[in-house]
């Protein structure tokens, strides 16, 4: 158990491999660029971002199966930048589950114990103890090759619980090849293990379920950059960027292209022709902004827009175009009225409670309404104004919502 | 039953393969089994003597040293074959442009027709004129192909060695790249030596190759023929006859069609029996 440091690490394959002179005559690609990060002693950690986004890369200088161009990986303060996975001492949990097939289940657990050459009581010891907690007791004498995949997978996992001492398990998309159904069980596994044990853990994902679920802090990764650290709400209510506003959430975050404009003394967000009021927490940020531009993007989760019969007078005219029924929520997908934009009509996703009888129908005009507190303005994509978190709400609440996790 | 509507068009898919298959293997294998069973004295003047061909083959003492003859030769090549073969592949390197470079020159004795490969050793292995006897003779070995049994034997094998070791080498190699980084790099994780490495991730994935080189290289050793006819003749005496080369001595040099035919079918089936017994072995192994 340690914690770890990142230090102005990047990765560049091209550089690793020694490209030729030729090659390197343009910029070489790095997949990775120069970041900084901290993961506390025992956390939970996800890394989240597309296929590409350089997380495997940063997950494989975390293990030492890469080392990073430039920069220093720190465990416990300690730089091991240099040394081996083996010197490191963490434990990865691969995309599919990597057994020893011709191994039992004890010796697949036992194979890295006696590799560090420890006493046979000792590892007996060690073995049953992870079996317990991983539920792999009755297993323990059977061929590796037959257990399912999901089995095969706890027991990937046991293969680093099993050494007392190591430093961080890491785990690359670990879920991928496991069925929808398994999945569930084995994430909820994987916190039980954490409670029990406190190890670092660092989840590398494309899924946002399972990284929100999974992690008390993610980091949100594209392009071989970190766009934002933080935990699932914040992700969920203060996106940095724009590019985290849409990759999290489903649907994701609408952006509307939107001018400032001051009236009665007051800012006032003006999209497609519309004056749509700002929340005091949103005004307050916008005080404070230093950048001067008055083109911004204004950002609004589906989960925030509210819809109203089309005869109301307050609200924007929405022409609904879509709606997607997906039983327990309703997406409703409309043209937003006014005056004509560049680069076509401004789309609204509004996600709506399922089950009452819907609000709107495909053609139909209504008048749509955004919660002003919950409304983020981006400038280029960066965050400029945002109502600060609510506060946290109270202990039974947590726990509620705890429970309600544990159900499928 | 649920409703499924009869179609019977799929026979007329199958038809020309099924045709094809007769006229290459059903029909030539059944005037085989015609011949066995009887006595051809001439063109037209046949008399049918039931199993009394087979009786007289399996009885043949010739015969008999032949088949040992042949079972030592096929298990010193799997012997010799498939550990240098799996040696070689792990040995090859992995990246860059010696990989092709590896390749090309490992697969140049699978590309030479099999006569001259015979013909290659052949000039090779001869003391006046051939690189390796002439070598050999320089350096005080007293060795001749021609005349000397161990050393005809020990040619005809070697040049199967060369001959054929490189098939394992490319199947092994081909087996070896298939194996998905992952499990080099937990082992590294894991804190595996490079012998745990071999004997727990590349052993085991490679074990399905490794059964393809075995039946493969023993069906082939099992049925040489064309090298040492060239290299050796069968000689001296009777020291590299092997099982093909007796049959085309009786079917061919002695006209006995009948006999012939009768062994024809007995090799057969023992080929058939011991790949079926090896793989069947070999699967059961696997599922512990």
């Amino acid at each position: 158990m340690a914690e770890l440091v990142l230090q102005g690490v990047s990765h560049s394959y091209e550089l690793a491999r020694g490209a030729s002179a030729v090659a390197r005559k343009k910029p070489p690609a790095f997949a990775l660029r120069e970041l900084d990060l901290r993961w506390r002693d025992g956390g939970a950690y996800a890394l989240l971002g597309p296929s590409g986004c350089g997380k495997s890369t940063l997950l494989g200088i975390l293990s030492g199966l890469l080392r990073p161009t430039s920069g220093q990986v720190l465990f416990d303060g300690k730089d091991v930048t240099e040394l081996s996975s083996r010197e490191r001492n963490v434990a990865q949990v691969f995309q599919f589950p990597v057994v020893y097939d011709t191994m039992t289940v004890r010796d697949n657990l036992a194979f890295p114990l006696r590799n560090r050459g420890l006493s046979s009581q000792h590892i007996a010891q060690r073995v049953r103890d992870v079996a317990d907690a991983l539920e792999l007791g009755p297993a323990l004498d059977k061929r590796a090759t037959r257990l399912t995949a999901d089995e095969k997978q706890i027991l990937a996992l046991g293969r680093g619980l099993v050494r007392e001492d190591v430093a961080a398990i890491l785990f690359d998309e670990p879920l991928t090849v496991i069925d929808p159904h398994r999945k569930w069980m084995l994430r909820r596994k994987l916190k039980e293990i954490h409670r029990q044990f406190r190890h670092t853990l660092i989840y590398v994902t494309h899924d946002q379920t399972e990284a929100l679920t999974f992690a008390d802090e993610v980091v949100v990764m594209s392009t071989g950059a970190v766009l934002q650290r933080g935990t699932p709400e914040e992700l969920f209510l203060r996106p940095a960027h724009t590019y985290v506003g849409t990759f999290i959430g489903s649907p994701g975050m609408n952006l509307l292209p939107c001018q400032l404009v001051t009236r009665d003394a007051q800012v006032w967000a003006k999209v497609g022709g519309h004056e749509l009021g700002l929340g005091d927490g949103v005004r307050a940020a916008l005080a404070q902004r230093a950048g001067e531009s008055p083109r911004l993007e204004l950002g609004i989760r589906p989960e925030h827009v509210t819809l109203e019969p089309g005869d109301g007078a307050a609200g924007v005219p929405l022409e609904v175009t879509a709606i997607e029924d997906h039983g327990r929520f309703r997406i409703v997908v409309g043209k937003l009225g006014g005056e004509a934009v560049e680069g076509g009509p401004l789309v609204v996703k509004a996600r709506l409670p399922g089950g009452e009888p819907a609000a709107a129908a495909v053609g139909q005009t209504v008048r749509v309404r955004f919660a002003a507190d919950r409304v983020c303005l981006y400038e280029q994509g960066h965050l400029v104004a945002a109502a600060p978190l609510p506060a946290p709400p109270p202990p039974s609440l947590a726990a509620a919502s705890d429970a309600a996790e544990a159900s499928p | 039953m649920i409703d499924k509507t009869p179609n019977n068009k799929a026979w007329l898919f199958v038809l020309p393969m099924a045709m094809l298959v007769a006229f290459s293997a059903i029909v030539p294998l059944m005037t085989v089994v015609n011949y066995s069973v009887q006595d051809i004295l001439g063109p037209n003047v046949r008399v049918y003597v039931g199993f009394e061909w087979f009786r007289k083959v399996l009885r043949d003492p010739e015969l008999h040293a032949a088949f040992l003859r042949q079972l030592l030769f096929s298990f010193s090549v799997l012997l010799i074959e498939l550990p240098l073969g799996l040696g070689v592949s792990l040995l090859m390197p992995r990246r860059g442009w010696a990989v092709s470079a590896t390749l090309v020159v490992l697969a140049l004795p699978l590309l030479i027709p099999w006569n001259v490969v015979g013909t290659i050793w052949q000039i090779f292995g001869r003391t006046d004129i051939g690189m390796g006897g002439a070598a050999l003779t320089g350096l005080g070995v007293d060795y001749n192909y021609t005349l000397d049994r161990v050393d005809a034997w020990l040619t005809v094998l070697v040049m199967d060695v060369w001959h054929w070791t490189p098939l394992v080498a490319l199947l092994c190699y081909s087996g070896l790249r298939a194996i998905p980084p992952a499990y080099y790099q937990a082992a590294a994780i894991d804190g595996a030596s490079a012998w745990s490495v071999f004997r727990y991730i590349q052993l085991p994935k490679l074990k399905n190759v490794l059964v393809i080189a075995v039946l493969l290289r023993f069906m082939d050793s099992f049925m040489i023929y064309t090298e040492p006819f060239v290299v050796t003749g069968g000689g001296p005496g009777n020291s590299t006859t092997f099982l093909s080369q007796f049959l085309t001595r009786l079917a061919v040099g002695q006209f006995d069609l009948g006999p012939a035919a009768a062994f024809s079918l007995i090799y057969f089936v023992f080929i058939l029996f011991f790949c079926y017994v090896f793989y069947t072995v070999v699967n059961r192994i696997g599922q512990g």
